[in-house]
């Protein structure tokens, strides 16, 4: 509850248990988890500091001069390190804390000039920074601080808009203003190539999936008066399904405003699968299509045109599936096998704004504004 | 000379119009007659009389005589006169001297016409002339006006040239101008920004400061029960010790990490080198081992040696786990060595095939182009028979497993079955008939015996019957003699009825 700056916590083993955490007059913006899930710590408002509470000591520790950036703090993947962005005196910093006692283990300044984000890779040892979008400049360091190499595509265009890691911690995609996404390889810290997403798919060896809308079949003998409210909303909603088109295939290409801040270009989202050998990429200029490249062979492999903005998507953590919702009360799964675009059934609207799996890869969690539900997948059996 | 009259000539013809002419003008100019006679044209028989009448008259025969003499005196005939100074004409000399002058005339005529042939093809060929200057005149026209033309484009074109060259200088210049203005704001940007930063971070350190205060008045957080620690230790102070065991807990992840590393690396390295070892092998073996000349023999040496060096070292596993340079290097020359090697060695059967082919060379070592591809169409044919014979008998096979669909065929074969059985069932019949017959016969002799059997029990029992009888009577007889004389025939006896009665008891049975 940001507005009164109260953060409460329930246990789902026992739910007697309650903790309530208010931090006052020191306002509250953004609170998240610690690894081990026993801290939570709290950014207070204009990012005054970051307070580190302690469900199992109930001390108190603060992180002061915090970054007010979109990825201020990055827990490593094992829980082990946290490092969190700062600034003081008009340069970035980045310390490096160790979550099992919250000490300090690193201080260093990074050569940027507004630090944008941080994250590890998933080895947690090495740690990516990336300046604002006014300069095109990603850092990676290592753990103990010590500066790997700076990457740098061009100058003076809108630069890095977002990055990603690969699972196995080889490729680092950067997805930029200029609708390219680069892939850098993690023993020189060099471009190995670079994705490009035209407005026209050309190559023939990439299917493209176009969502069409069925017409609803309506059997009129079973029509009733008044229709009851089954029949009212699969009358309403309309079903589809995908086609697969034919190459060359042009998509629906936006031009952002030219004179407006943030603007809607570039490759906005960026995702590995978790085996490593697919990446899902989104242009903002293209919004209706999610494009899904193969890593092995380095190549575009699918394009999938959807009806609407794409909102989001992820992976399923434990096999190569992308879940995907636009905005619509679908949500479309695909995997190397196909894809398929499935109906929530629900009465009324259910517009799926973001998504989340479980860590099991056997369930996916579809949030909309007010509601959420879970939508179960079935295992294969195996025999 | 004497005046000549204009006497006037009847128009005989269009080639005496000339002659006409020439006597008028003969009255004028005496003197120049000498090319007058040359331009005569041969005048016809018509013309001759009047012609001759003219000149000579009978009046001025001597004048005309004494005038021919003087003429041709001149000439350098000799004189028509003879030698004394009389009037006395020699006639030979004036044969001769006709004579002469005819064929001079003949020589004249014949040179006028050549000089006339000449004159016309002069004149032909100065008209060709003129007309071939004229064409030319013209084209020389055309070229100038051309140049002029190409020319202004030119200068159009090289103005242009300039015109752009002029505009690109000037949008670099613009370019140029621009990126130094947005380094510049950008310079002005960061100033502006930073100088904001610092009134901001004041604030921020004013409103902490504020914060802070009010914070350590109230309690913060409520906690039903503490939880337990994600590893079930109990917290700890934070102390140096701590502080380097997080240094070298740190330390030790990036160790791992490296260490993990470089074991993959090793393990793609050592695959490579294995591959890279296998394909210097084949490449070796590819390689004809006699095939050189004496000139590469001086190259190859060093590189056999080199190989045969090669080989021995590196059969030892050893070498596996070395790393070093030299190593390195070593297989990596080796590898480009051989490879060079096979290069040269599939250039020149490429040069051969080509030679064969075009048909200078006819080398023994390789099989010419030609009968290389009658051997392969050969073969093809080969092969192409033997899939077809394959395929028929796999058909065939197959109709045969496979319940068959055609009728003919079946009650065909269903007869060639019967037929079969037929003959095997005859066969047994045949010989279930002879085993009945022999049956029989046994049957026969079997019935035969048993008859006679029958007869001589009968006669067996009659006789039986009849010594029993006796044996009764003798037995009685006996008794009443003696006690001890037929003991034995009583015992005998006894036995013999024993005997009997048993047959009887084995005969009931």
């Amino acid at each position: 509850m940001y507005k009164r700056g109260v953060v409460q916590v329930w246990s789902l083993e026992q739910p007697d248990w309650h903790c309530k955490i208010d931090e006052g007059s020191a306002g509250l913006v953004a609170s998240c988890w610690s690894p081990d899930g026993r801290h939570i710590l709290n950014t207070t408002e204009f990012h005054l500091r970051i307070t580190v509470w302690s469900l199992c000591t109930k001390s108190v520790s603060y992180i002061k001069y915090p970054k007010a950036c979109q990825q201020g703090i990055a827990f490593t993947k094992d829980g082990r390190y946290m490092a969190v962005a700062e600034r003081r005196d008009c340069k970035d910093f980045v310390s490096i804390f160790v979550c099992s006692d919250w000490q300090l283990l690193r201080h260093f300044d990074t050569e940027t000039q507004d630090l944008f984000g941080i994250e590890w890779a998933p080895n947690g040892c090495v740690l990516a920074a990336w300046d604002t979008c006014l300069e095109y400049k990603i850092l990676l360091y290592s753990l103990d601080g010590r500066l790997l190499s700076t990457y740098r595509a061009y100058e003076w265009s809108l630069g890095i808009k977002s990055i990603a890691w690969s699972p196995s911690s080889q490729f680092l995609a950067i997805g930029s203003y200029d609708e390219k996404v680069r892939i850098l390889n993690h023993v020189t810290w060099k471009k190995i190539t670079e994705f490009e997403h035209p407005a026209t798919v050309a190559s023939s060896k990439t299917i493209v999936y176009k969502e069409v809308e069925k017409s609803p079949s309506v059997e009129t003998e079973r029509l009733s008066f008044p229709p009851t409210r089954a029949l009212a909303s699969s009358l309403f909603s309309t079903q589809s399904k995908y086609d697969v088109s034919q190459v060359p295939v042009s998509l629906q290409h936006i031009k952002p405003v030219a004179d407006r801040a943030n603007p809607k270009m570039g490759i906005g989202m960026l995702a590995f699968s978790p085996d490593n050998c697919f990446l899902a990429t989104k242009n903002d200029n293209i919004p209706n299509a999610v494009w899904i490249w193969d890593i092995q062979k380095l190549k575009l492999f699918v394009v999938l045109e959807q009806l609407c903005a794409v909102q989001s998507f992820q992976w399923d953590p434990r096999q190569p599936r992308l879940a995907v919702c636009t905005g619509s009360s679908k949500v479309y799964l695909w995997s190397p096998a196909g894809c398929v675009s499935v109906q929530v059934p629900m009465e009324g609207d259910f517009q799926i704004v973001s998504l989340a799996w479980h860590c099991s890869g056997d369930s996916v969690a579809l949030l909309s504004k007010d509601n959420f539900c879970v939508c179960y997948l079935e295992r294969e059996e195996v025999k | 000379m004497g005046d000549w009259k204009t006497i006037t000539v009847p128009v005989l013809s269009s080639d005496s119009k000339n002659i006409f002419h020439y006597t008028s003008e003969k009255k004028i100019s005496p003197p120049s007659m000498n090319s007058q006679v040359l331009r005569l044209p041969l005048p016809s028989s018509k013309s001759m009389h009047s012609f001759f009448s003219a000149f000579c008259t009978e009046e001025n025969i001597e004048q005309s005589i004494s005038y021919l003499n003087r003429e041709l005196t001149t000439l350098g005939f000799p004189s028509i006169y003879a030698e004394s100074k009389g009037q006395e004409l020699n006639l030979i000399s004036i044969i001769n001297c006709m004579n002469e002058l005819l064929v001079l005339q003949h020589k004249n005529l014949r040179a006028q016409e050549e000089v006339e042939m000449q004159h016309l093809k002069l004149g032909s060929d100065m008209d060709h002339l003129q007309n071939c200057y004229a064409k030319l005149k013209e084209q020389l026209e055309l070229s100038k006006r051309e140049i002029v033309g190409l020319q202004e484009r030119d200068r159009q074109l090289q103005s242009k040239n300039r015109n752009l060259h002029q505009l690109l200088k000037n949008e670099k210049d613009e370019v140029q101008k621009l990126q130094n203005i947005i380094s510049s704001r950008a310079t002005q940007y960061n100033h502006d920004m930073k100088r904001k930063e610092r009134e901001y971070n004041k604030l921020k350190e004013r409103l902490h400061q504020l914060v802070m205060n009010k914070k350590d008045k109230k309690i913060a957080m409520e906690v039903l029960n503490y939880v337990g620690r994600a590893d079930g230790k109990r917290g700890a102070w934070r102390t140096d010790k701590t502080e380097a065991r997080n240094e070298e807990e740190m330390y030790k992840v990036l160790l791992s990490d490296y260490e993990q590393r470089q074991k993959q690396l090793l393990v793609e390295n050592a695959e490579l080198k294995k591959v890279l070892q296998q394909m210097k092998k084949e490449i070796i073996l590819l390689l004809p081992p006699q095939k050189q000349k004496p000139k590469e023999r001086s190259e190859d040496g060093p590189v056999l040696s080199d190989l045969e060096e090669d080989i021995g070292e590196l059969n030892k596993e050893n070498m596996w786990e070395l790393s070093c340079e030299t190593v390195r290097e070593q297989l990596t020359n080796s590898i480009r060595k051989q490879w060079r090697m096979l290069k040269n060695h599939v250039e020149k059967l490429d040069n051969q095939v080509s030679r064969v082919h075009s048909g200078a060379l006819n080398e023994k070592d390789v099989i010419s182009r030609e009968d290389h591809e009658l051997e392969t169409e050969k073969l093809e044919l080969e092969i192409q028979q033997c899939k077809e014979m394959i395929k028929t008998q796999q058909q065939l096979l197959q109709q045969q497993l496979m319940s068959p669909c055609d009728d003919d065929t079946t009650l065909l074969l269903q007869d060639c079955y019967l037929l079969e059985e037929r003959e095997r069932l005859q066969e047994e019949w045949r010989l279930f008939r002879e085993q009945k017959k022999n049956f029989e016969k046994e049957r026969r002799s079997f019935t035969e015996a048993a008859i006679r059997l029958g007869l001589e029990r009968k006669a067996f029992e009659e006789d039986r019957g009849a010594w029993l009888k006796q044996q009764f009577l003798s037995m009685s007889t006996d008794y009443k003699h003696s006690e001890n004389v037929t003991t034995p025939s009583a015992f005998l006896g006894s036995k013999y009825l024993v005997q009997i009665m048993l047959f009887h008891h084995l005969k009931i049975t």
